[in-house]
C-alpha cells in the first residue's frame, strides 16, 4: 500500500491490467505523450502496437475500438475529454452498445471507453460536459464514475476485466486527491456496487463523482451543527446500486442528490425517481436536487464556479429538510 | 455433374447468386401478404457484387455489412435456414428475432454485423483488422457499405484509420446507383467513390459489379495485398438494385431513368449462366442447381414457420453479458 493520486490510480490500473493480459492495449489522441500523466512509460513498457496514438478521430477508433473488441481484443480507448464523445455516438449507441443485443448474443464487446470530466477550470461550455446521464438512458452500457483514487483503481481494473462495454467518467476535480492504493495485481471493485462513504442518521447524501468529496465536506460542516449526513457514492451509475442508497434513505427518511451533471435528467434525477418511487413511505421530506443548472458553463471563472454544487448549497438544503436554521455568527 | 478443379467455384458462385436472388423473390412474396414484419430490404440485382467479393475471402476472414443484410452472409455460405426464421422474427433466427431484415449476421461465417446505420460498419471493419493484426492472425476484414454511405463521416473515418495503420482492410462500396431515392449523381461528388482512395495513399478500383468474375479478382487482389502488410483497398462495384429501397411499400420511391432497362440486360445472373454455357457447363446442369437452390428456399421458409417465436425474456437478454432482470409490471402485461 502506498498513497497515491487519482489520476495515478489510473495509471497502475491500465499499466497492471496490461501486464496481466496481451489482448489489453490503449488507444487514443496524444496517449503517448502522456498528456495527464496516466500512461507514464507505457511505450517502454508495451511498444507502439499496444500503446496506439490515434488521428484526431473519435467516431473512427472508437468504432474501431468495437471492432476489434469483436474479434478477441480488450481495447482501453483514452478519449481524453468527455466532451470529445459526442462525435462518437453514433458508434457508442449503435455499435457498441447494441451489437450484442441486435445480433443475438453473438457479438461480445469487452472495452473500456475513458473520458474526464474537465469541469469547473475555465474551459468554456464546449470542454466542460458532464454527460454520464446521456448514456445511462442507452442499455447495453456500463458506466463508473469513481470519486477517490482508490475507487478509480478497483473499478477500472474491474472495468477492463467486465465483458461488456464500460464508460469510464472520471472526474477531474478528484484528480490530485491521494488515497492508499492496494498493490496487489487481482485488487478489484465489482461493478454496481455502491459504498457508504460516511455513516449517518438524520439525511442521505447520495453524490456523483466529485459531487461526493463535496458532500463530505458538508457533512463535516453539518456534523458541527449537530446534523448527522450519511454520504452515499453509487460509484457505478450503470447498473446503479439502488439497493444501497434505497436502504441509506429508509433509514434517514431524507434525501439529498448531488450531481455536477445539469439538473434535466441528470443521474441525480433518476436516483430521486427510484427513491420517491421505492421508499417514498419512509420520506420524512421532499427528495431534493443539488445539481448545475440547465444553462451552459461560462469561461469566466466569476460566474463558472457558482454554478456547481457547492458545499454551500448542500448545507442550505440539508438545514432545509430538517427544519434547522443557520447559526447565528458569533 | 461432371465439373471439376476451377468449374468448381464457378458453379459454386453460380448456386450461391442464384440463392440470394431466389431467397430475396421468396421472402418479398411472404411479406407482401404481412409474413414479414418491419421493412424488406432486399439485394436482388446485386448478387455479383456481394458473391465475387466473398469468394475471394476464407471462411475465418471477417465482413461487416450493411441494412440491405441478405445477400451478404448468403454470398459469404451462411445456412439460409436462420436467416428466414430471423425475417420471420423466430427464435431459431440467427440472430435470434432480434435483428431483423436489416441485420442478417451469422458470426459463425466472419460476420462482425450488418449495421443499419449507413455508414457505421465502416470504424468496425477497420477495428476487426486491427484485432487480427494485433493476435498475428492473416485475417482480414472486408466491409461492405453503399454509395449512400460513402458520404458518411464514418466511412472517411475508417477507411483513413485503416490506411494510415495499413491495416488488413478491404472497403466496398456496392453503388447501386441509389441512396433510397437519391440518385447517386445528386449526393456524391466526383464521378467515382473508388477515385477517393487516392486522398488516402491507397489503391482504388472500380470493377463491373455486375460480373461476378471480376468482381472475385478485384477483391482477391486487395485480399492478397491486405495479407502482405500492405494495408487496405478500395472497390466499387457499379451495380444496380431491382427493388426498391424497401419493397412492398405502397408506391415506387426510386426514380428510375432510361438506363432501367439497360441494367436489367445485364442480369448478373444471366450473364453467368451463359458464361458458363459457353464454357461447356450443361443447361441441365444450370437448372438442376435452381431447382436444387429452390428446395433450400422452401426448406428454409418451413423450417422458419415451424420455428417458434422467442420466449419473452429473450426481450433482456444481451443488453449485457449478464441477463438483465425483468420489472414485474412488465412481465404481468406481456
Amino acid at each position: 500500500m502506498a498513497k497515491a493520486t487519482y489520476l495515478d490510480a489510473i495509471r497502475q490500473a491500465q499499466m497492471e491490467e496490461m501486464q496481466r493480459d496481451e489482448r489489453v492495449f490503449m488507444m487514443g489522441e496524444d496517449i503517448r505523450c502522456n498528456v495527464f500523466g496516466t500512461t507514464t512509460g507505457f511505450v517502454d513498457l508495451f511498444g507502439e502496437e499496444r500503446v496506439r496514438d490515434t488521428p484526431i478521430s473519435e467516431n473512427g477508433f472508437i468504432g474501431a475500438a468495437g471492432g476489434a473488441a469483436m474479434v478477441g481484443m480488450r481495447p482501453i480507448v483514452d478519449a481524453t475529454i468527455s466532451s470529445f464523445l459526442f462525435p462518437a455516438m453514433d458508434q457508442i449507441c449503435s455499435i457498441i452498445a447494441k451489437s450484442r443485443y441486435i445480433y443475438g448474443g453473438q457479438a461480445r464487446l469487452p472495452l473500456v471507453l475513458r473520458s474526464c470530466l474537465f469541469y469547473g477550470n475555465s474551459n468554456a461550455a464546449q470542454h466542460s460536459d458532464r454527460p454520464y446521464s446521456m448514456f445511462m438512458n442507452m442499455p447495453g452500457l456500463k458506466i463508473i464514475a469513481p470519486s477517490n483514487a482508490y475507487d478509480m483503481k478497483g473499478l477500472l481494473k474491474g472495468a477492463v476485466r467486465d465483458d461488456n462495454p464500460v464508460l469510464s467518467f472520471e472526474d477531474s476535480t478528484c484528480w490530485m486527491n491521494k488515497s492508499e492504493l492496494p498493490d496487489d495485481p487481482d485488487f478489484v471493485i465489482p461493478l454496481g456496487k455502491g459504498d457508504i462513504k460516511r455513516e449517518g442518521t438524520d439525511i442521505s447524501v447520495i453524490g456523483v463523482a466529485g459531487g461526493v468529496n463535496v458532500a463530505l465536506r458538508a457533512a463535516e460542516q453539518l456534523a458541527r451543527e449537530g446534523i448527522s449526513i450519511e454520504v452515499v457514492d453509487p460509484r457505478t451509475l450503470a447498473p446503479l446500486d439502488r439497493d444501497l442508497i434505497l436502504q441509506s434513505v429508509r433509514k434517514t427518511g431524507r434525501a439529498i442528490c448531488v450531481d455536477p451533471a445539469h439538473m434535466t435528467c441528470s443521474a441525480a434525477s433518476e436516483i430521486s425517481a427510484t427513491i420517491v418511487e421505492h421508499a417514498f413511505h419512509a420520506l420524512r421530506a421532499p427528495v431534493v436536487r443539488v445539481t448545475t443548472p440547465d444553462t451552459h458553463l461560462p469561461f469566466s471563472p466569476h460566474i463558472e464556479k457558482p454554478l456547481y454544487p457547492s458545499v454551500e448549497r448542500i448545507v442550505d438544503a440539508a438545514r432545509r429538510l430538517v427544519g434547522a436554521v443557520a447559526p447565528v455568527p458569533a | 455433374m461432371s465439373i471439376a478443379g476451377d468449374n468448381d467455384r464457378k458453379i459454386e458462385k453460380y448456386r450461391r447468386m442464384q440463392r440470394i436472388r431466389q431467397f430475396e423473390a421468396k421472402a418479398e412474396a411472404i411479406h407482401a401478404q404481412g409474413e414479414i414484419p418491419g421493412a424488406l430490404h432486399t439485394y436482388a440485382g446485386m448478387e455479383a457484387s456481394g458473391v465475387g467479393a466473398c469468394m475471394a475471402l476464407r471462411d475465418d476472414d471477417y465482413m461487416v455489412g450493411n441494412h440491405r443484410s441478405h445477400g451478404h452472409p448468403i454470398a459469404k455460405g451462411a445456412a439460409l435456414r436462420p436467416l428466414m426464421a430471423e425475417l420471420l422474427g423466430k427464435a431459431t433466427g440467427v440472430c435470434r428475432g432480434k435483428g431483423g431484415s436489416m441485420h442478417l449476421s451469422d458470426f459463425a461465417m466472419g460476420s462482425l454485423g450488418e449495421t443499419s446505420i449507413v455508414g457505421s460498419g465502416a470504424p468496425v471493419a477497420a477495428g476487426a483488422a486491427l484485432g487480427a493484426k494485433l493476435q498475428g492472425l492473416d485475417r482480414v476484414a472486408l466491409c461492405f457499405f453503399g454509395d449512400g454511405a460513402s458520404s458518411e463521416g464514418a466511412v472517411h473515418e475508417g477507411m483513413n484509420l485503416a490506411a494510415v495503420w495499413k491495416l488488413p482492410a478491404i472497403f466496398v462500396c456496392e453503388n447501386n446507383r441509389f441512396g433510397m431515392s437519391t440518385p447517386t449523381a445528386h449526393a456524391v461528388a466526383g464521378e467515382n467513390v473508388a477515385d477517393r482512395a487516392r486522398g488516402y495513399g491507397i489503391p482504388g478500383v472500380i470493377v463491373d459489379g455486375q460480373d461476378v468474375d471480376a468482381v472475385e479478382d478485384a477483391v482477391r487482389e486487395a485480399v492478397d495485398r491486405a495479407r502482405a502488410g500492405l494495408g487496405p483497398t478500395l472497390i466499387e462495384t457499379k451495380t444496380y438494385r431491382y427493388g426498391d429501397h424497401a419493397v412492398n411499400m405502397g408506391r415506387e420511391l426510386t426514380p428510375r431513368g432510361p438506363e432501367h432497362d439497360e441494367w436489367l440486360g445485364r442480369d448478373p445472373i444471366t450473364l453467368y449462366r451463359a458464361r458458363l454455357e459457353a464454357a461447356g457447363v450443361s443447361a441441365a446442369d444450370l437448372d438442376a442447381i435452381d431447382k436444387a437452390v429452390a428446395g433450400e428456399v422452401a426448406d428454409a421458409l418451413s423450417f422458419a414457420r415451424e420455428s417458434a417465436y422467442p420466449e419473452f425474456e429473450e426481450a433482456f437478454d444481451h443488453v449485457l453479458v449478464e441477463r438483465l432482470p425483468i420489472p414485474d409490471d412488465v412481465r404481468a402485461h406481456a
